[in-house]
């Protein structure tokens, strides 16, 4: 398993965002996460790349408890996970090109000249390429997310966390996101995406898991799914056809 | 009510802690690698030659006003030639190092408290933790050596500008040379005036960086929290280099007793 979470409980103050939820992603796979907001998508998220910590259970990443990581190890296992934020989060203070080039800086001992050509192509990847010099506040909502996306894939992570890879984008933009990412599957990376949009979901997905309240209301393949009478499902499923 | 007032000292007593730990991890981790050169010489630009003409300004302008009050009270003793040696010990010693720790409380402090809280808010503090880079080091680190650099610099502008302020009001008075204000002004100036005074601004340098690093690192509640981290940062740290500055004083005076 690339990446499993085994009885995982998180509690903010009172609430549990995250209670006794298991599931496992296969290497080389995409599990797509579903769920009303605030059902804790992202939380489920950030436990696996190491930025929350559960209150109890373990967050196995290559067999490799993430939980109880520190250090060099933490790094180690950081360097093979590319996270795109829900908001994209670049740093502002530096340009779009730079954004990207950060992760190559940071973890290779690549040229300055062989690191630029590298966050070009990857600009290139999400449609960006010509926006390598302006800032991150020049960007609309949706070439954020596709920054954020270029960064979040600059070191070809064999893991790759999506939260909401389609929210503020064109159906247009968003499908190009989808193939991008469904490459990046072909490719052998391994795709946990949370999101809302249930024809990305169908795209992407091997496996999909709905989360409500803290807990898997349904886990399964999309025609598993479509057999479920959990409304929530079938809502989520419903809209499909929508879309 | 009592219930109440137990979970402000609670929280005081807990916000302390955490802020004393913070504090000494930036201590620790100034000796640990990875070392950051660039991003520290990034801010020490940024931090520290960006606050010079503030400095400089400020300090031609408490020169000016030093020398016309010290002028006012030494014309009673008919010790006018006593002006520029007189305000150079004052400046080198306390006012200079004072002065530029307040004001840069209030540039640096200000700054830092509303970038690190900016990047809180917005999540950039964790991409950079997803991005395996050690976000403590890399913000916190960085802004403390920077300032710890920034400052003893910065103070010795202060003083610079302060005396050149006092020229300019002596020149206007007396019509005093250059070279004469000053020969008289290095006339009483030791180097442990200089030095334990300057060395004490580093210091100061390290309560700016950490107290507003902090404040920052630790906003919630969106813009508004950053609002609020960056005027806590500059009252904060402001109130904490004053009160640091006693103890100081004494630790200078204790150390040199040639200086009391």
């Amino acid at each position: 398993m690339a990446v499993e979470l085994q009885h995982v409980t998180k509690r903010f103050g009172s609430k549990a965002v995250l209670d006794d939820v298991s599931f496992g992603v296969p290497k080389g796979s995409a599990l797509v996460i579903l769920g009303r907001s605030g059902t804790g998508k992202s939380v489920t998220l950030r436990h696996i790349v190491g930025l929350v910590r559960p209150d109890r259970g373990s967050v196995l990443v290559d067999g490799a408890d993430i939980s109880t990581m520190k250090g060099r190890q933490l790094t180690g296992t950081r360097r093979r996970i590319g996270f795109l934020f829900q908001n994209a989060a670049l740093f502002d203070s530096i340009s779009v090109g730079e954004n990207v080039a950060f992760p190559l800086r940071r973890h290779t001992k690549l040229s300055d000249r062989e690191i630029r050509e590298r966050a070009r192509s990857k600009l290139a990847q999400v449609g960006l390429e010509a926006d390598f010099n302006r800032m991150p506040a020049a960007l609309s909502g949706g070439m954020r997310k596709r920054a954020g996306l270029a960064r979040a894939i600059a070191l070809d992570p064999p893991l790759l966390l999506v939260d909401e890879p389609s929210a503020g984008l064109d159906p247009i933009t968003a499908d190009e996101i989808d193939d991008l990412l469904l490459s990046l599957k072909e490719e052998g990376t391994t795709l946990i995406v949370v999101t809302h949009n249930m024809a990305s979901a169908r795209k992407l997905a091997d496996r999909l898991l709905v989360l409500d309240s803290g807990h898997i209301v349904a886990e399964g393949t999309l025609a598993e799914l479509q057999q479920s009478t959990h409304p929530l499902v079938r809502a989520f499923i419903s809209s499909e056809h929508e879309g | 009510m009592v219930d109440e007032a137990g979970r402000v000292v609670g929280r005081a007593l807990g916000s302390t802690g955490e802020f004393s730990l913070f504090g000494l991890r930036a201590i620790r981790d100034l000796f640990r690698p990875p070392y950051e050169f660039r991003e520290t010489t990034r801010q020490v630009f940024d931090l520290g030659l960006r606050s010079a003409p503030l400095i400089a300004v400020s300090g031609v302008a408490v020169g000016i006003v030093l020398s016309m009050h010290t002028r006012a009270s030494l014309e009673r003793f008919g010790a006018e030639s006593m002006i520029p040696a007189g305000l150079a010990l004052a400046l080198v010693r306390e006012t200079g190092p004072l002065t530029a720790a307040l004001l840069l409380s209030g540039r640096i402090g200000a700054g830092i408290g509303a970038e690190l809280g900016a990047m809180r808010v917005t999540e950039q503090i964790d991409a950079l933790e997803a991005s395996a880079v050690d976000s403590f080091k890399y913000l916190v680190v960085t802004r403390t050596v920077a300032c710890i650099i920034a400052l003893p610099i910065l103070t010795t502008l202060m003083n610079f500008c302060g005396m050149l302020g006092g020229f300019i009001a002596e020149q206007a008075s007396t019509g005093m040379s250059l070279r004469l204000y000053f020969d008289k002004s290095f006339s009483l100036i030791d180097v442990t005036d200089y030095v334990p005074a300057t060395v004490k601004t580093m210091v100061f340098g390290y309560i700016i960086a950490v107290t507003s690093s902090y404040l920052g690192f630790t906003t919630s509640q969106g813009t508004e929290g950053v609002g609020r981290a960056s005027t806590r940062a500059v009252v904060l740290s402001s109130i904490l280099i004053i009160v640091t500055n006693v103890v100081l004083v004494r630790i200078i005076f204790f150390l040199f007793p040639q200086l009391g």
